[in-house]
């Protein structure tokens, strides 16, 4: 088997030991009602209305969306626009809690088949908790049959931890998980794969799906970024994703171990998804660890609680190093796909400098695209060379311009390059 | 509290820079200029002096008068001018040495766009323009520890050694105790700089390795000692220092392979038929030339990518 590139990054998982802490309950929390891909919702709820915790508060009738729940409960003080950090415009409803955190009624889901799970999930509010947020309802349902299902643990990206806590403390919430979806969709074999760098999960998992011959425990080398989803499944099935393809076309399905373990506790207890864990770290954060919070909760509020100097922060990130987006303003709120907060009081200003044509971004990218080629079409707006270069299959991982020399925003152009081809 | 800095992903910035490379590649240079020094003497050190500061003054100018911004902080001008004064005999006239600075950084560097932008070699590109325009200086050679006094002593190099005189052993080759530019003679000393490179992952073994070892193969064909050939002259210089790099050599591995081999038969048939004795700057400025072509035909393969897209129309 061909290895596919990969880059050592430093690891950094300086919260791997933090056991969650449940954040104190906000005073106020802002809901965009576009937190994940897909249509974004229709407030359900106006200003001045009451809310339980766990009730929906955005819902709409495309099929590729999913609703928005409350973790609070209080009174809606406003709906209005909101800017999200990648820059789409959508509604956002706030709700300033009464402290009482009194629960809305929920009725744990009676799930039968494979349509009961698969409406049962997308009322739970649930979306990919690793961080592009695809709709799970819509990943459960593929049109062709899957016969392997790969529970993403690889958590490449440095500094998070969200996922490895848990692996460790819901060891048993993700192996029911899978047992469920299993069941459910008829789906032979579970591949769990978890990267070299998280010894103490992989043993856990081991030792508890030892009886089970149909769940693997899959361990991926320490290189970035194992958890793309081409190169877990290549890594831990030996099948490639041609070109325009779908997993559930070479019969897998990908799913993120954190989501996973939400969907059997949603089974359980039928509380919508109205809470996330959140790494928050940085070399801006005093107190870095894993909390629990609130989705919604301002950002501000989660680097007070981990003791972050407010007025050194110069850049925040909200998910990873290598492909998390900045946060324009600390009092934009956490959202479902939050899988990290990362404040720094530093940031790369070092100027851009000519191409040496040393060949790193080349051997860097996982996929084997040729950024440096890339970058003089996108130059010279070169749509037929871009095509050939097969710009469109770059997953934006970012790589390339970590390993480029001369400080070119390689993946940035890319992405721009992208934008010039016309799909049809 | 400050204004957050909003920036595209990734934003860890811990990678190489291009003035570490190029420091990294002077480092490498240096046991074989040091070994020039040693053999040829102080001539040498001055000539390598007079080129790293012709080097880095015109590339200061050029900037300048170009008003670009000032590029010498990146290190590439003082690799530029060490690879320079290794391809110069030791008794170059100090005038000539500047002229081929000015055609290195000038001419084939800046005027085509600068760093990573030039099509061939500066230095190499350099050495021919001195060699066709000063042959005399350009092929007076000296022996080794011969340098307290020039004009008593003239040598030849090995490879223009005339027939039935003797040549030097292979442990002379190998150490660097024949006559030759400064930098070229000392196989041993240039393999050190290249596995010091090599084991930085700054250049790839690929092209140095399928140059020497064409070299060989086809002198064994063809009768000709293959060991001799392979240390004496500018080959194991060419091939670990210029033959890798990165502006004017592909940038695949299989790109680097071809562009070795391609070397290595220009320089045999050269040595071989040519009038010159040596060619192994002839044949990296040619492969140089074909580099664009040669990437074309050795691009990556694309995981999962569809083999053509032409198939569907």
């Amino acid at each position: 088997m061909k290895k596919l590139n990969g880059i050592k990054l430093k690891h950094r998982k300086h919260t791997q030991d933090c056991k969650t802490i449940d954040m104190p309950i906000p005073e106020k929390i802002t809901l965009p009602m576009a937190m994940n891909m897909g249509a974004p919702c229709t407030p359900t709820v106006k200003k001045g209305d009451k809310v339980l915790v766990g009730d929906k508060i955005g819902d709409c009738s495309a099929e590729f969306s999913v609703p928005v729940h409350s973790g609070v409960s209080g009174e809606v003080t406003a709906v209005s626009d909101y800017i999200g950090a990648n820059g789409k415009v959508c509604k956002a409803v706030e709700i300033t809690s009464d402290g009482e955190q009194e629960l809305a009624e929920l009725r744990p889901p009676v799930i039968t088949d494979k349509a009961s799970l698969i409406s049962a999930v997308r009322q739970s509010g649930l979306c990919g908790l690793g961080g592009a947020g695809f709709p799970t309802h819509i990943k459960l349902n593929p049109k062709t049959h899957v016969d392997t299902l790969i529970i993403n643990g690889a958590e490449c990206e440095p500094y998070i931890t969200a996922d490895y806590r848990e692996m460790l403390e819901n060891t048993e919430d993700v192996l029911e998980g899978i047992r469920l979806v299993k069941d459910m969709l008829e789906i032979k074999y579970a591949k769990i794969a978890v990267e070299a760098n998280k010894p103490l999960a992989i043993e856990k998992f081991t030792e508890m799906a030892e009886s089970d011959d149909t769940i693997d425990i899959v361990t991926l080398p320490s290189l970035y970024p194992q958890g793309a989803e081409k190169v877990i499944i290549y890594n831990s099935t030996g099948r490639i994703v041609q070109e325009g393809q779908l997993p559930s076309d070479v019969g897998v399905m990908v799913v993120n171990i954190s989501t996973i373990a939400y969907i059997y506790r949603y089974i359980r207890t039928g509380m919508p998804l109205v809470t996330r864990r959140v790494t928050v770290d940085g070399n801006a954060v005093k107190l870095p660890q894993n909390v629990s919070a609130v989705i919604g909760t301002p950002v501000v509020d989660l680097l007070k609680f981990c003791n972050t100097r407010l007025d050194a922060v110069k850049k925040v990130i909200s998910g990873g190093m290598m492909m998390g987006m900045c946060i324009p303003d600390v009092n934009m709120p956490i959202t479902k796909t939050t899988n990290a907060l990362l404040a720094f009081s530093r940031y790369d200003d070092r100027a851009t400098s000519a191409c040496i044509r040393c060949g790193r971004c080349v051997r860097a990218c996982p996929i084997g695209l040729m950024p440096a080629e890339i970058e003089r079409a996108y130059k010279v707006r070169n749509i037929e060379e871009l095509k050939a270069l097969k710009v469109t299959m770059c997953m934006n991982c970012g790589s390339c311009t970590y390993v480029c020399p001369a400080n070119r925003k390689l993946a940035e152009t890319n992405q721009l390059a992208k934008t010039l081809i016309p799909r049809n | 509290m400050n204004k957050l800095i909003v920036s595209p992903s990734p934003h860890d910035d811990n990678y190489l820079k291009t003035s570490e490379i190029m420091f990294s590649v002077c480092m490498a240079m240096l046991p074989a200029l040091a070994m020039g020094c040693c053999m040829f003497g102080a001539n040498a050190l001055i000539v390598t002096l007079v080129c790293v500061g012709s080097c880095v003054l015109f590339e200061y100018l050029c900037r300048k008068l170009m008003k670009r911004d000032n590029t010498i902080s990146d290190l590439s001008a003082v690799v530029t001018g060490m690879l320079l004064a290794m391809n110069l005999p030791p008794t170059i006239p100090l005038w000539v040495a500047v002229i081929g600075s000015f055609v290195a950084i000038v001419i084939v560097k800046q005027l085509f766009g600068g760093l990573g932008q030039n099509f061939a070699n500066p230095a190499i590109t350099a050495r021919i323009v001195l060699m066709v325009s000063f042959p005399t200086y350009m092929t007076t050679w000296v022996k080794p520890f011969y340098w307290h006094d020039f004009d008593a002593v003239a040598g030849a190099t090995p490879l223009a050694i005339p027939q039935g005189e003797p040549t030097p052993s292979y442990l002379d080759l190998f150490v660097g105790n024949v006559s030759g530019c400064i930098g070229e003679t000392s196989a041993l000393a240039l393999t050190l700089g290249g596995i010091f490179l090599v084991m930085r992952k700054i250049i790839n073994p690929a092209a140095p390795i399928a140059f020497i070892g064409t070299v060989g193969l086809l002198s064994f064909i063809a009768g000709i000692d293959p060991l001799y050939q392979i240390l004496s002259g500018g080959l194991f210089l060419g091939a670990i220092f210029m033959a890798t790099d990165y502006a004017t050599t592909p940038i695949t591995t299989s790109g680097k392979v071809i562009f070795g081999v391609g070397c290595g038969i220009i320089t045999f048939v050269i040595r071989r038929f040519g009038s010159f004795p040596e060619g192994v700057s002839f044949s990296i400025l040619l492969m140089n030339v074909l580099t664009p072509y040669i990437e074309q035909l050795t691009r990556t393969k694309v995981f999962g990518a569809k083999a053509k897209e032409a198939d569907e129309e």
